[in-house]
This record gives structure tokens, C-alpha cells and sequence, in this order.
């Protein structure tokens, strides 16, 4: 027996092409929802990965340091080298900011890291890693820098020397690396204005600028302009050992807060990101409804065209299985058509996109099957109608 | 009637009930040899269209007998169980207008009775070929049906009623859209197949063209038949 369908398409071949680019259009959009949702995970955990660390020391009582803001005095990590079973512990800033080049400014993820020290830069595309420890940054290349570039970071201006890749905050903004001390400057210290302000308000303080007592309140002010704060310290723990235990160590006898790996991540996928991925959600089952509803129509129009040869079609006496066979076939082979050119099409829009979208062969997968069963349902409303033909239509009278 | 052919008695149809019944046939009776082509005139509303429904078995007869060869297919409220199958079997239909399956070419056109009927497409095609040359359209065998001319069309549509050699054929106004020449053709034709293949065929037809080629004419006139000797001139 011939293939109905496959001669229906061979013979109105641009119809089913065209409305299969169409189609296919949509399942691009589709397939690109769930690579922005993909590339968001991925951009989480790069940030884990990218970290290098075991063990996240943030505020007590915070989801710190990426959730939420976190605070802890700089010399938090000294405590954590005298713990067992920590190797390494380093302080990190995180600032999200805008970065100026010139008249133009990039969003960027501005972080303060002690060189050699987890928190650093792992790999470099270009250029070298800091070496001094002022006024040089290291910038993720999808910031646009180049080596040699001069950015303004606050009040001061940062050399690139180094470049490096899928360096993220989970956000998906570019990470720029600067040394701590210009981080934690560019974070906590105020304006010169605001400094002024604050001194008359502390000298014009009797508590605070006591007469008698020499020395108090320039002490005083000295504290106010220095900063002694970090984000987060970062724990390498020593192989072998549990990363929970160390935590746990810490959340008893220091009263900060500590996030293993794994914690950390479900931090960052099931809360950071958790409202941008049900908004994502959204917006596939409306793709897909549309995208159902979409292939019925075109799938019930086209069969309500082909009324009369399906009447002579009975009336030959072609069975009813036949004649779902052809619709349902049709209604597949317009799926498969969508399907090839929305996942050609997400493939070369994906990475012109602005943040990352990681597009999964499982996703495709997934997405192939849906869109098939997508298409087999919305094809029954024509093959309701097509069962429904009296062949003796085909008579006429 | 030797037995082969069809044969119908005392058919009736109703359609509604109560009030709003309506008879459409009250008393139909009609038999076609094998060979033999006969014409089924009547004007509208007559019952035509519903005789010619109930000989194709796609509606049933509210009463009567109809035997086609020496099957019974209904009597008196029985019919046999699968009507879809005789039609695919052993009923050829050739309607007004040729009504080509748009997407397949001629030969897969007619072709495909017999595929459905569970031939081999090889099979199938090598006899849709022999048809076609028996009918001279063999030329247009890989042509699709938007090409052909109207005369070519109807040809190819009795091709394919052709395929699975039904013992009866039946033709709704098969020359209505087609000039004196290529009707007288198309009629030259059927009575040729019915010869060769030994099918019977009705002619339903309003076309005055071809009325005097029939030996034998069925009227039809308020859903009763009458029989009456035609000229039976030569097309």
C-alpha cells in the first residue's frame, strides 16, 4: 500500500514547508526558553565551579553571599586556617555593578579576591593573572574588555591584563577580578563628600568627641573611613575530609554560616533562580498550547480541504484506519518539519543572545517527543471530521 | 437473469418518520446483466440519486432485496456485514466529475482500489498500465490528474472502477461536463468494458446526447422505476 500522506506532501510540498518553517519558529522560541532556563543553571554553577572552593563562610542567619548580602570582619579566614581539616580559606567580595570603559559602561560582577587564594580566576584566554595588588582586573571576555583597556571601577581606574571565559555571577552578568582591598574599597567606602559629612556629624557628637579624651575621636573617624568587611570566605577543605563536618564545626564554635557545595547550589537554582525558572515554565506551556493548537488548525483546515477525495476515498472503500493513518502521518511529518527547523533555528540564535543559552540534546530530545505527541493530539480533531465524511458525498444528490 | 449481474426488488427508502417521512423510493425493482449498460433516467427529486446510494450500498434500503451476482446484500432489513468491503470488491463507481485523487498520479489513481483490496502495489500497477492502454490514456501514466483533460480524466476514472473487475458499475452522469464528441466516447467505452469484462453498468444520466445509445432505459419517476426498450444506437 502507498503512503497517502507521504504522496499529499510530496504533491503540495511548499504548503507543508512553509507552514512547517512557521511552525518550526515557534518550536525555535520554545527550544530557546528551556536553553535561557539550561544556561541559567549552568551559569550557577559555573560560579560554583568557577569559585574553586569547598566551603561558603557567609553572615549568620544569611543565604549570603550570592542570595542574599553577607558581612563578616576580614580576618574571619585566619580562625578557619586554625580548624581541621581546612587547607585553604580566602576572603572574596562580590559587588554586581556597572563597569565604565570610556563614555560606554558594561553590567559586571566585580570581585575581590586575594591572589594564588581560591576565589581567583582558575583559567586565563589571555593575558596574565594579577601580579600587583592595586589598580589591575582580570574580565570575563563577554564583558567586551580587551588586555590593556582602562576601566573605571568606583573612583578608581583598573588595567585588564588578563582575560578569562565563563566567568558568570548567576545572574549571568561578566565577572570582573580585582584585588581585595580595591574590592572591598570600591564596596564599603564611601564618597569623599560622605566622609566629610560623617565626620561633622561624629564631631559635633558630645558622646563621641568628649572633651578631656585626646585621641577619641580621630580613632573614631579612622574607623569609619577604613573598611575591615568581606562577603564570604572561601574553605578548601583537605581530601578526604567531609565538607559537612567542617561545616558543621564552623556553625558551632565560630556563629557564622556555612554552605557546602551542595547546599550552595540548591541555593542558587531552587531559590535565586526559582521565579525566573516557574516564569520560564509559563512560557513553554503557553508555546506549547499555541504550538497545539497551531497544528490543529492547519492540520483541520487542510483535511476540511480534501473533504471530497476523502468521501471517494470511503467510498473505494478505503478503511477508516487508513484514512486517520494519512492524518495522523501529516500531522507528525508537519511536527517533524517544525521540529528540524525550530531546533536549526535555536542553534544559530542561541549564542547571539546576551546571556548564555545551553541548549541540551536531552532538552531536544524532549522537546522532538513532545512536539510529536503535541501534533498526534492536535491531529484527532481532524481525523474526527474526516471519520465523520459520508461517503455519499462523493455521489452527491 | 442468469444469477450474475444485479438485481433489485421491491426496494423501498424512507427517510424521517412520522409526519415528516419521506418516501424516496417506493417501489424500486431493476436488473442489469452481465455485458449490458443501461440507462437511469428521471427528473429531480425522482429518487435517482437514493437508488444509485442504495445500489453503491452506502445507504441501506428500508426495505427490499438487492443480490449482486449470486450474493445477497440486503433483504428486507438484513444486509451483509461489511459493506465497506463491497463496495472495494465488487462496485465500481464513476461519478459526474472524475474526482482523481489530486495527489496521485494516474496510475497510482488507478491503482488504488486494488491496493486497497490487499494486491501487491507491483500487481496493482502493472494492471492499472493494461487499463490504461485498453482505455488509451496509458501515455499519461506518470501525469498527475491536474494535467489531463477533462475527456482523459473520466477515462482514467473508469480505469479505476475497472481495477478490481466488480461485477457491476455504477455511473453518475459520467458525460454531464464533456462536449457530443468525448460524451459518445466515454459511453463507447463503458459499453466496451462491460462487453470485455462482462460488468454490468448503469448509466444515471439527464444528457440527451447518449439517452438513445441504451438497449434497455429505467424512468424513474417518484421513487418507482419503469422499464421501456431504448434505440440502443451505436456511439
Amino acid at each position: 500500500m502507498i503512503s497517502l500522506a507521504g504522496r499529499d506532501i510530496l504533491h503540495s510540498w511548499s504548503k507543508f514547508v512553509f507552514t512547517g518553517i512557521g511552525l518550526g519558529l515557534l518550536i525555535g522560541v520554545t527550544l530557546s526558553m528551556a536553553g535561557i532556563y539550561r544556561g541559567m543553571v549552568d551559569d550557577a554553577k559555573a560560579l560554583l565551579n568557577n569559585s574553586g572552593a569547598d566551603l561558603w563562610v557567609v553572615q549568620q542567619d544569611t543565604l549570603g553571599p550570592y542570595a542574599e548580602s553577607s558581612s563578616i570582619r576580614d580576618d574571619v579566614y585566619r580562625s578557619m586556617l586554625g580548624l581541621s581539616g581546612v587547607a585553604r580559606a580566602a576572603n572574596v567580595t562580590y559587588l554586581t555593578m556597572q563597569v565604565r570603559k570610556g563614555e560606554s559602561d558594561v553590567r559586571a560582577m566585580v570581585v575581590g579576591f586575594e591572589p594564588g587564594q581560591p576565589g581567583q580566576p582558575e583559567y586565563l584566554v589571555a593575558g596574565r593573572q594579577i601580579t600587583r595588588n592595586h589598580y589591575e582586573a582580570v574580565a570575563d571576555v563577554k564583558t567586551g574588555f580587551q588586555i590593556g583597556d582602562v576601566i573605571r571601577i568606583r573612583r578608581h581606574d583598573f588595567t585588564v591584563v588578563g582575560l578569562t571565559r565563563r566567568m558568570v555571577s548567576s545572574g549571568g552578568d561578566p565577572m570582573v577580578f580585582v584585588p581585595l582591598k580595591d574590592a572591598q574599597e570600591a564596596q564599603f567606602l564611601k564618597d569623599n563628600d560622605a566622609i566629610l559629612n560623617e565626620r561633622a556629624r561624629t564631631a559635633a557628637n558630645p558622646s563621641l568627641n568628649r572633651p578631656g579624651v585626646p585621641g577619641l575621636l580621630e580613632a573614631i573617624q579612622a574607623s569609619q573611613t577604613s573598611n575591615r568587611n568581606v562577603n564570604a570566605v572561601l574553605v578548601q577543605v583537605v581530601p578526604g575530609t567531609s565538607p559537612e563536618a567542617v561545616a558543621n564545626e564552623i556553625k558551632r564554635w565560630k556563629h557564622l554560616q556555612a554552605y557546602t557545595r551542595t547546599q550552595m547550589e540548591e541555593i542558587l537554582v531552587a531559590k535565586l533562580i526559582a521565579t525566573s525558572a516557574k516564569q520560564i515554565a509559563m512560557f513553554l506551556v503557553i508555546l506549547a498550547i499555541v504550538s497545539a493548537a497551531i497544528v490543529a488548525f492547519i492540520i483541520y483546515t487542510m483535511t476540511l480541504s480534501k473533504i471530497r477525495e476523502i468521501a471517494v476515498l470511503k467510498l473505494i472503500g478505503t478503511r477508516n484506519r487508513t484514512i486517520a493513518g494519512m492524518i495522523l502521518q501529516q500531522a507528525l511529518g508537519l511536527g517533524l518539519i517544525g521540529f528540524l527547523v525550530g531546533k536549526t533555528a535555536a542553534t544559530f540564535w542561541a549564542p547571539i543572545f546576551p546571556k548564555y543559552v545551553l541548549l541540551e540534546p536531552g532538552d531536544a530530545i524532549r522537546g522532538f517527543i513532545a512536539v510529536m505527541l503535541i501534533c498526534a493530539i492536535a491531529s484527532t480533531l481532524a481525523i474526527r471530521a474526516a471519520l465523520r465524511v459520508d461517503p455519499a458525498t462523493a455521489i452527491g444528490g | 437473469m442468469n444469477g450474475l449481474g444485479i438485481h433489485i426488488e421491491g426496494v423501498r427508502k424512507r427517510y424521517g418518520e412520522g409526519d415528516t417521512a419521506v418516501d424516496a423510493l417506493k417501489d424500486v425493482n431493476m436488473t442489469v446483466a452481465p455485458g449490458e449498460v443501461v440507462g437511469l433516467i428521471g427528473p429531480s427529486g425522482s429518487g435517482k440519486t437514493t437508488l444509485l446510494k442504495c445500489l453503491g450500498a452506502v445507504i441501506e434500503p428500508s426495505a427490499g432485496r438487492m443480490t449482486l451476482g449470486s450474493e445477497i446484500i440486503y433483504d428486507d432489513g438484513w444486509k451483509i456485514p461489511d459493506l465497506r468491503a463491497l463496495r472495494r470488491d465488487r462496485i465500481g463507481f464513476v461519478f459526474q466529475a472524475p474526482y482523481l485523487i489530486p495527489f496521485l498520479d494516474v496510475t497510482d489513481n488507478v491503482a488504488l482500489p486494488s491496493m486497497l483490496a490487499g494486491r501487491s502495489n507491483k500487481d496493482s500497477r502493472k494492471r492499472a498500465m493494461e487499463l490504461l492502454e485498453a482505455l488509451d490514456v496509458a501515455h499519461r501514466a506518470k501525469a498527475q490528474p491536474s494535467q489531463l483533460s477533462g475527456g482523459e480524466q473520466q477515462r482514467v476514472a473508469i480505469a479505476r472502477a475497472l481495477i478490481n473487475q466488480p461485477p457491476v458499475i455504477l455511473a453518475d452522469e459520467p458525460t454531464a461536463p464533456l462536449d457530443s464528441e468525448r460524451a459518445l466516447s466515454v459511453i463507447r467505452i463503458l459499453n466496451q468494458m462491460a462487453q470485455q469484462y462482462q460488468t454490468a453498468i448503469i448509466v444515471v444520466t439527464h444528457d440527451e446526447k447518449i439517452i438513445p445509445t441504451f438497449e434497455r432505459i429505467y424512468h424513474i419517476r417518484d421513487g418507482k422505476t419503469f422499464e421501456e426498450n431504448g434505440e440502443g444506437k451505436k456511439p
